[in-house]
């Protein structure tokens, strides 16, 4: 009995080192980085705290109100948008998935997005979207309830230097936070 | 007299060897006949077993991994390799990967051939041997044209719960069959990439478009082991064939945005099939660009300039195809008004993916739309393509997708890909009509792979039940109650009172609701890198079985059906390979890839 009890230690860690040398034991390198565990746990600060006092109120603007028409041609940019150029507004939606939680900006769409088009090569963003500019990454909201983002609207395409994203509208955050 | 090898062995023990013996010779057979995937560190692309049409184009490529040195030695049926084609291989050694290509070659005779490779690795010499077959065969009565139809992910479940709802069906007994169902030929196709079980669009488009197989997110190409997507081995496909030997007309007609997979993997060569800005340019190259294009995506065609445009440059693409003469469309009512004479049509309906046959022509809900209220049907493209390329004396090969059968059936929305099964099924309808008058139009309706739909039953609350309790199965599952009184060829209501119940082998985390959903909405939403279930949905949580990195319903492994008429039909019978599709369609034209060849 004694004896048995080496020899089934030494069938034991010989077990292991199989599992650890098969084939199936092998970790697939995987091409999504969903396992990526966040960086930034605190809440989203878009701007340093004291410029809350200076701001001016913010507009409303909603998704379905940002292009008067569309057709095979492009988007035509409605009056009420192209109005509030340069001015502060406020839009609630969603926050798409991030590139990498190192980014000073983030893709805010009409609703949650059920693909990922920073992670997937097929993958393609719906056209109405806003771009998030931030002064510091943010990757502590969820993405699949409603947040309410605030700050200067900006219009025109851009490119931008880090990632190619091309973007139309975008907004130069104060503010991100839960929607109410 | 006694005979046979047994009885001759003297001693128990050595029968006992002669039988080890014996089957290990059986079974190392059977291993050998079932034998893994090819571990050698010499790759050679077009693969081992490829089929070529005789003077069709393509580059020869072999890799050595772990190289020692750049000197690869190729023969073909014994002849050095680079005798063989008249040209000088370039050979390279890319850190430890050494190459040896030969761009633009052809074989010209037909039959079996023997590559031959050797190479120096760090683990002494290697060997490696495939075989080729180069056919060339014209069927007996030849067709001028042909229509290849192809329902994106429309797997016989998908083409059943078409016919349900079309048709109906009385007393177990289909009242009438889908026009795809009424043509001569019938063949079980299989779907596998050479990379792997599961294929995508791009890669079984690819294989319709070349005869040759290819890999995940690819078309028109073998897969080079460098990250460039643009750089990888090409091999010529069926719009450039047709062009070139003959000078066919060629058309490319889809309900997605054109630059999609199936439309793309007719006329483009790239690894990764996301390059929608090169694939939109690509269409412009003399080589292999359509007389006809007709679909969504026009994203892909306007200028960064342009408020949602996709591209990355200022290239007006649409006014580069109206300078080569192309008559441009843009709505349902421009196609409509295009000169009959137009030979050269491009015709983009909406930015993106148009939308689907629902909520484009029945339910034209203004928030669904956002302003593509005037997209034509699937119809309408297909006739006015036909109109077009049949001005041509040579012929023309015309590609047409119904691309949302499995955008739909991605979201599990089985409704909506149903009225596109439908609506593909009119336009073959049209086709049909037109094969009629001449007899030398072949026309072939295939899918490009599955999905994990599959008809359970019925489901109806009419007692009160719901959800899975009201699922009929067997003797409950009485006939739906799909309704068509205007007489358009689709039921008037997506959600009557009996409906059908399809339920999906494969999903992600969802609420099923077993009911049409009035808006289109996803089952699934991205989370902190994993798929939940759309909360916006009220139903009973289906806990996903697929990893939670897919937000989506995922493509089948599952044969698909083809069926074809006209001349050329007859090569379509039995289970076939997917290549095969090319080789029909080749066939049945009598194409010669040897002609036009400089």
């Amino acid at each position: 009995m004694k004896k048995l009890i080496p020899r089934f230690t030494g069938i034991f860690l010989g077990l292991l080192l199989a599992g650890n040398v098969l084939p199936g034991g092998l970790q697939q390198e995987r091409a999504v980085p969903g396992g990526e565990p966040p960086l930034f746990l605190r809440t989203a600060r878009a701007a340093p705290f004291w410029e809350a006092w200076t701001r001016p109120p913010a507009t409303p603007l909603a998704f379905e109100e940002m292009y008067s028409g569309a057709s095979a041609l492009g988007l035509q940019l409605s009056p009420k948008l192209k109005s509030l150029e340069g001015r502060r507004v406020s839009m609630t939606g969603f926050m798409a998935p991030p590139l990498k939680p190192t980014l000073a900006f983030f893709v805010l769409t009409q609703v949650p997005m059920s693909v990922c088009p920073f992670c997937s090569t097929d993958a393609a963003w719906p056209s109405d979207i806003v771009l998030v500019k931030l002064s510091e990454p943010v990757n502590s909201l969820p993405f699949d309830q409603p947040i309410k983002v605030a700050g200067t609207l900006e219009l025109g395409t851009q490119i931008d230097a880090e990632t190619g994203f091309v973007s139309l509208v975008r907004i130069r955050a104060d503010t991100v936070a839960k929607a109410e | 007299m006694k005979c046979g090898f047994f009885p001759a062995l003297k001693s128990h023990g050595a029968k006992t060897v002669a039988i080890f013996i014996v089957l290990t010779v059986v079974t190392s057979n059977l291993c050998f006949a079932l034998s893994g995937p090819v571990n050698s560190p010499i790759t050679v692309l077009p693969i081992d077993r490829a089929k070529f049409l005789a003077g069709q184009k393509f580059d020869f490529l072999v890799e050595v991994k772990n190289a020692a040195a750049t000197n690869i030695a190729v023969t073909v049926n014994g002849t050095d390799a680079e005798r063989y084609f008249g040209k000088k291989a370039v050979a390279k050694l890319d850190g430890s990967i050494a190459s040896y290509r030969i761009n633009d070659v052809a074989f010209m005779a037909t039959g079996a051939l023997e590559i031959a490779v050797k190479a120096a690795t760090n683990d002494g010499p290697a060997f490696r041997s495939v075989r080729y077959a180069v056919v060339s065969d014209a069927a007996p009565k030849r067709a001028k044209n042909v229509i290849l139809f192809i329902g994106d992910g429309m797997g016989l479940q998908a083409r059943q719960m078409a016919r349900i709802l079309a048709k109906g069906i009385t007393e177990g007994k289909y009242n009438d069959l889908l026009e795809m169902e009424k043509m001569s030929n019938t063949a079980l196709i299989t779907t596998s990439g050479y990379d792997s079980l599961v294929t995508d669009s791009a890669n079984s488009a690819s294989a319709y478009a070349t005869g040759h197989k290819s890999v995940v997110n690819a078309m028109g190409i073998y897969a080079d082991s460098t990250a460039d997507p643009l750089d990888d081995p090409k091999v010529e496909n069926i719009i450039e064939i047709a062009k070139r030997t003959r000078g066919m007309a060629t058309g490319i007609v889809s309900t997605a945005n054109i630059t999609d997979a199936t439309p793309a993997a007719m006329v483009a060569h790239t690894r990764r099939r996301s390059e929608l800005n090169f694939i939109a340019a690509s269409m412009l190259d003399a080589s292999h660009r359509p007389d006809v294009i007709l679909g969504g995506g026009s994203q892909q065609f306007l200028p960064l300039s342009t408020p949602g445009s996709k591209r990355k440059d200022d290239r007006n693409l649409i006014e580069e195809f109206k300078a080569l003469g192309y008559s441009f469309s843009g709505t349902k009512t421009e196609l409509k008004n295009t000169p009959a004479g137009a030979a050269k049509l491009l015709g983009l309906y909406h930015l993106d993916n148009m939308n689907v046959y629902l909520d484009r022509a029945m339910l034209k809900d203004p928030k669904v739309l956002k302003g593509f209220s005037d997209q034509p049907t699937l119809m309408d493209m297909t006739s006015k393509a036909i109109a077009a390329l049949s001005q041509n004396p040579n012929g023309f090969f015309l590609m047409v997708e119904g691309a949302s059968i499995d955008k739909q059936l991605h979201v599990l929305d089985w409704q909506r890909a149903t009225y596109d099964t439908i609506e593909m099924d009119k336009a073959i309808g049209i086709a049909k009509e037109f094969a009629k008058k001449n007899g030398d139009t072949m026309i072939i309706v295939v899918a490009d792979h599955a999905h994990g739909a599959s008809i359970t039953g019925t489901y109806h609350e009419l007692d009160g039940k719901t959800g899975r309790e009201a699922v009929r199965i067997y003797a409950e599952s009485i006939f739906p109650t799909f309704a068509d009184r205007d007489g358009d060829g689709f039921p008037d209501d997506p959600n009557p009172s009996v409906s059908l119940a399809v339920q999906f082998a494969n999903h992600p985390d969802y609420n099923e609701t077993y009911k049409f959903k009035q808006e289109p909405t996803v089952p699934a939403i991205m989370a902190d890198g994993k798929a939940v279930a759309n909360p916006k949905l009220q139903g009973e949580f289906q806990p996903g079985n697929i990893p939670s990195s897919d937000p989506s319903e995922v493509h089948a492994a599952d044969d698909i059906i083809l069926t074809a008429q006209g001349p050329g039909a007859e090569y379509f019978n039995g289970v076939m390979d997917n290549t095969e599709v090319f080789f029909a369609m080749v066939r049945a034209l009598g194409l010669d890839g040897r002609r036009g060849l400089k």
